[in-house]
């Protein structure tokens, strides 16, 4: 453990009031599962010495369905969207997702809401949520509101979330058609993705959505538009190549990512046709 | 009819591993106990310029090449590595300094300038001209049979580095006594580190090491220990305190040992009918900054080159090289899994030019008793070449599977393998090791250098002397290996813990039993006192071997391997899935049925991590990924089913017929993958066999 | 913070951000819960928190105040998983073994074999492939 406990300053609140109160007046990272936390400490990728801990606000745990809308807590962790009733019904595919994060022990701290705000161009559940245009719920001192989660992120890394801002939770319309999901790690299990994709088809529309191939999660809106318009697979899958960006990085290479990714978008068309 | 070897007794351990109650390193405490932290070179070649110590110095202890007494050089084959640098860089992560403090926290953020004057490195073991260690292999006549062969197949193949990721890093305490000091530690290898002890500190200082449990070696704690233990052993004896040095994970990964990386070369001469008449192999290992263990590294893996087969025309010619990367080492197989799993993928792709079943080629050519080897050695009646081959074959019902298989996602690889026990050549006369048994009021005491990493140790020796005095296996206890108790195995390394070792104990324990004349140890205990029996290893009379020329009997014996890889790919994502792995190992007989099992299964995984997912990512001359997120071994979810069938061809010269065991099972994953990948039409000669690599991969 | 360890109230005085490794080894003298890698890749640190197997090197302290922190300590010595891990050679050099007993615990009678490979995705071994360890807990869940 390279970095300094003595520098690092904490404080626990229970109730998302108590958080954005805080949040108003002090600069202070939230954590929850914080599975995270120290690796990016210890590497020098993470600069705030000071927390605010929220892993014991049980208001934010609830997964729920209102009317149409699926509703998922922010700290709902990935072993809670793996058992959820719920989730299984009407968004299979995130807890795909959830299973292929790590192993038990990281299944069992990390949450939706820290995979969104942690922000990672890998991260699992977030073509997921940009396959199913979901919302971000965001509430601060001064009240509530949502962002689309397509455009949430405005940069590597970088999002359109104030730094009083907690996110406390997701809501997903209803998902009409096929759920499809994808993950390519470096290994079985307890792996970062090289690629990942989440896509979703009914009658009328495609929605493909990529991780590991830009600096953010991406929608491949230029593929699903020439899908609607009646493009052939072959076509699709060389636009999907041509619209994404990946890079080469220690784990994988832009030239992999390329193919795989058109490979499987064909595959995913082909399966769901 | 045996009554404890052969049975898979409760092992010595007891439960410690099992409760949390087993010490291993940082698990140890002692009063006014500091730590330690290294600083390292950031460059990969230079001299140092200046250091600048830029912090408050109060409560710390600080140590440089001045502070050494004895020697700055760590007494291995030749004495050419410092423990700590006095100008001259050769790696990134090379020690420059050592500080201690109590306090973790200031240690840690002690910022200490170092600059430096670069010069450009060199990274490739290829265009380097530092040669380490050359080494020339000659049989028969190659270039005349090369000549008159029917059909020559050349090919270049290559391995990368591998890193152990004993899940355990290197960690010691160092802890001054009387006239000098202790080191307790994680280690394979007590001696070779009080050999080091001894060249740093110099004659007067007292040296004493201690293993503590230790939680994985697989080679890379060896050498290695010698060079942390060194570091912590000044700090303690500047400081007059106890002190701790653990690596983290990244420190370890880069700046410790790994195996070398190979590329070997192979030209082949054969007959139409599938005959080997010539074998030119060259072999190019990747020594790194500094000698270490590169030629015995080099030789295991050159007298390996030509795998198990017939030829009566062979040259292997290998050499190390020097590269600005931190040095190479020690790691289970030692060479062999390098150069073993050039010959088998190239055997394959001979298969593939005369269009002859593989399996019918290694039939063709497999040693049988009256062969003999590269090294010119005789092949007798503890040759299995055959043996596991065919068994494996018939096991897996090899041929029908790999025809039903043609044109799926699914293939089936082969590979057969060897692996001599025991120190090359004469190397286990120069080791002259030594056992002890002690006659004391309980029973029995075994007091040998040999460690337990995990392997057993101290359950088959304990077996082995039971068995021999005929006592029970519960009134055997092994001792701790604590240099001022026990003497010197030789290393535990190389397969030979139980072999040789073994063997020693056995003569020990039947001059003890003729000395007990039938009485009980507590009998005799009580009329005549406590007594010790010393011996030291007689290697088998007949072993002849050539150190200049490189010819002669170059292991006392060999055991054999055949792995047959079943696996599948997905052609979207190139991802390969070993879906079963079947091993049929030959090694004398087991001592302990499921500790051999355990050997087997675990360096077959090992073996299958290296095919297939291990990769170190060299920048700049310094490991890039040295994280376990980023070089990943397998997880249970990426680890097929094994089925392990271990044949018995019992070895006269080993306790109760066991021969060596421990890296033979590291030598056939690598090869029987590429081998299986090879049947899906990918034309694949490097590993790791990454998605990667596979999906840029030309076609068959 | 005041947790409970091992079935014990506690008051733990190390740094909120102390990770919760450190504080049983250190604080506690608990050295059985190991650090392999330091960044929840290798599951040696594996505690359970209030039941369910955690990486203990991700976890600040402040996050288990008033939570139910078991460590391989907390099984005692005579546990049908402790037994079987050495009779079946589940062990071998033994580092990885408590953090795999702890993932352990969370699998039931008669697990399947991949009940147990799920299970255990979180723990690294290096020493024994995994199939002995499949093998002592098949044998020590068996009903």
């Amino acid at each position: 453990m390279r970095t300094a406990i003595s520098t690092l300053d904490v404080r626990s609140v229970a109730t998302v009031q108590d958080a954005v109160a805080v949040m108003r007046d002090e600069a202070r990272v939230p954590i929850a599962g914080a599975t995270d936390l120290f690796v990016a400490l210890n590497f020098g990728t993470l600069a705030s010495r000071r927390f605010l801990d929220i892993w014991r606000i049980e208001e934010l745990r609830r997964i729920a369905v209102n009317g149409d809308v699926l509703m998922i807590g922010a700290l709902a962790t990935y072993t809670d969207l793996i058992r959820s009733p719920v989730i299984a019904a009407r968004l299979p595919m995130l807890a795909e997702a959830s299973r292929l994060v790590g192993g038990p022990q990281i299944q069992n701290r990390g949450t939706i809401g820290g995979n969104i705000a942690n922000a990672s161009p890998a991260g699992d559940s977030l073509p997921v949520l940009a396959a199913v245009d979901a919302t971000v719920v965001l509430r601060s001192a001064a009240g509530e509101r949502r962002a689309a989660f397509n455009g949430f992120y405005t940069g590597y890394r970088e999002s359109v979330r104030r730094a009083d801002e907690l996110i406390v939770a997701v809501e997903i319309p209803a998902v009409s058609g096929r759920q499809w999901f994808r993950k390519v790690g470096t290994r079985a299990a307890q792996a970062i993705s090289k690629v990942v994709i989440a896509g979703v088809r009914d009658d009328r529309t495609v929605r493909i959505a990529l991780g590991s191939v830009a600096p953010t999660v991406v929608r491949a809106r230029r593929t699903e538009e020439a899908l609607g318009a009646g493009a052939s697979i072959d076509e699709a899958v060389q636009l999907l190549r041509d619209e994404i960006v990946p890079i080469d990085d220690i784990r994988s290479t832009a030239g992999y990512r390329r193919l795989v990714s058109g490979n499987l978008v064909r595959r995913f068309l082909t399966d769901t046709q | 009819m045996t009554r404890w070897v052969g049975a898979s007794v409760p092992r010595k351990d007891g439960i410690g591993k099992a409760t949390g109650q087993a010490r291993y390193a940082d698990d140890l405490v002692f009063p006014g106990m500091l730590h330690g932290r290294t600083i390292r070179s950031t460059i990969p070649r230079g001299r140092v310029h200046s250091i600048r110590l830029d912090f408050d110095p109060a409560g710390f202890t600080t140590v440089d090449f001045r502070d050494i007494p004895g020697r700055n050089a760590c007494d291995l084959i030749e004495q050419d590595q410092p423990f700590l640098v006095e100008r001259d860089v050769r790696h990134v992560a090379e020690p420059i300094l050592l500080l201690a403090h109590e306090d973790r926290e200031r240690l840690l953020g002690a910022n200490v300038e170092v600059q430096y004057d670069t010069e450009p490195p060199v990274f490739d073991p290829l265009v380097s001209t530092g040669v380490l260690k050359a080494i020339d292999i000659l049989k028969g006549d190659v270039d005349a049979a090369l000549a008159t062969a029917d059909l020559v197949v050349e090919g270049t193949y290559r391995t990368g580095h591998q890193e152990h990721v004993y899940i355990e890093t290197n960690g010691v305490v160092a802890v001054p006594e009387e006239n000098g000091v202790v080191v307790y530690g994680s280690l394979q290898c007590p001696f070779y580190v009080i050999k080091g002890l001894k060249s740093l500190l110099g004659a007067n200082t007292h040296v004493r090491v201690v293993q503590t449990e230790t939680g994985g070696g697989f080679g890379g704690k060896e050498e290695y220990p010698s060079m942390i233990a060194g570091h912590a052993a000044l700090l303690a004896l500047k400081s007059g305190r106890p002190v701790k040095i653990i690596y983290d994970r990244v420190e370890d990964m880069v700046a410790t040992t790994k195996r070398h990386p190979s590329i070997v070369r192979h030209r082949t001469g054969v007959t139409r009918d599938g005959r080997l008449v010539a074998m030119d192999v060259e072999v190019v290992l990747d020594g790194g900054a500094y000698v270490t263990l590169s030629p015995v590294v080099l030789s295991r893996g050159c007298i390996h080159a030509a795998g198990p087969y017939r030829c009566e025309n062979t040259r292997i010619r290998g050499r190390a090289m020097f590269t600005n990367t931190p040095p190479n080492g020690a790691f289970r197989g030692f060479g062999a899994p390098q150069t073993e799993f050039a010959v088998e993928v190239h055997l394959e792709r001979i298969a593939e030019a005369l269009s002859l079943d593989s399996v019918t080629l290694r039939e063709i050519n497999a040693l049988v008793p009256g062969d003999t080897t590269a090294t010119g050695q005789l092949m007798r009646e503890d040759c299995s070449a055959r043996l596991v081959l065919d068994e494996a074959v018939r096991r897996t019902d090899f041929r029908a599977k790999r025809e039903s298989y043609r044109g799926t996602d699914r293939a089936v690889g082969l590979s057969l393998f060897y692996h001599g026990a025991g120190f090359t050549g004469g190397g286990e006369r120069t080791l002259n090791s030594k056992a002890r048994l002690d006659l004391t009021e309980r029973g029995v005491r075994i007091a040998v250098g040999s460690t337990e990493i995990g392997q057993g140790t101290r359950t088959m020796h304990a077996q082995i002397v039971a068995e021999t005095l005929g006592i029970p296996y519960e009134d055997i206890e092994v001792a701790q290996p604590d240099t001022a108790v026990v003497v010197d195995s030789g290393p535990t390394v190389a397969s030979r813990t139980c072999m040789v070792v073994g063997k020693i104990l056995e003569e020990c324990a039947l001059e003890m039993k003729a000395r007990l004349g039938g009485m009980s140890p507590a009998a005799y205990h009580a009329k005549h006192g406590a007594f010790s029996v010393l011996k030291k290893y007689e290697p088998p009379d007949w072993v002849e071997w050539d150190e200049h020329s490189y010819r002669g009997d170059a292991y006392a014996t060999f055991g054999w391997g055949c792995d047959v890889v079943e696996l599948e790919i997905d052609r979207d994502t190139f991802e390969v899935r070993p879906i079963a792995l079947t091993a049929v190992h030959e090694f004398g007989r087991p001592i302990h049925p499921a500790l051999a099992r355990g050997q087997i299964e675990g360096g077959t995984g090992q073996g299958l991590g290296y095919a297939l997912l291990e990769h170190v990512v060299m920048r700049d001359g310094a490991m890039a990924n040295a994280q376990l997120t980023n070089y990943v071994i397998p997880t249970s979810l990426d680890t097929p089913e094994f089925d392990v069938v271990m044949l018995e061809n019992p070895y006269p010269g080993g306790p109760f017929g066991a021969k060596g065991l421990g890296e033979l099972p590291m030598d056939g994953p690598a090869p029987a993958v590429v081998n299986a990948l090879r049947a899906l039409s990918l034309d694949v000669r490097q590993i790791p066999a990454t998605p990667e690599q596979l999906a840029e991969c030309d076609s068959l | 913070m005041r947790l409970t360890l091992n079935g014990e109230a506690r008051d733990a005085v190390s740094a909120p951000m102390s990770r919760l490794l450190d504080v049983l080894r250190e604080e506690f003298g608990l050295t059985g819960t190991k650090e392999g890698c330091g960044e929840g890749e290798c599951g040696a640190c594996t505690v359970l928190i209030d039941g369910a197997p955690v990486c203990s090197c991700l976890v600040p302290l402040a996050q288990v105040d008033g939570a139910n922190v078991q460590t391989i300590e907390g099984l005692g010595d005579d546990h049908p998983l402790q037994h079987e891990f050495m009779n079946e050679v589940g062990a071998q050099c033994g580092i990885c073994t408590p953090g795999m007993i702890m993932a352990a615990l969370s699998l039931g009678e008669n697990p399947t074999l991949d009940d147990i490979k799920v299970a255990l995705a979180g723990n690294l071994c290096r020493c024994t492939g995994y199939a002995a360890i499949y093998r002592a807990i098949m044998k020590a869940n068996a009903r």
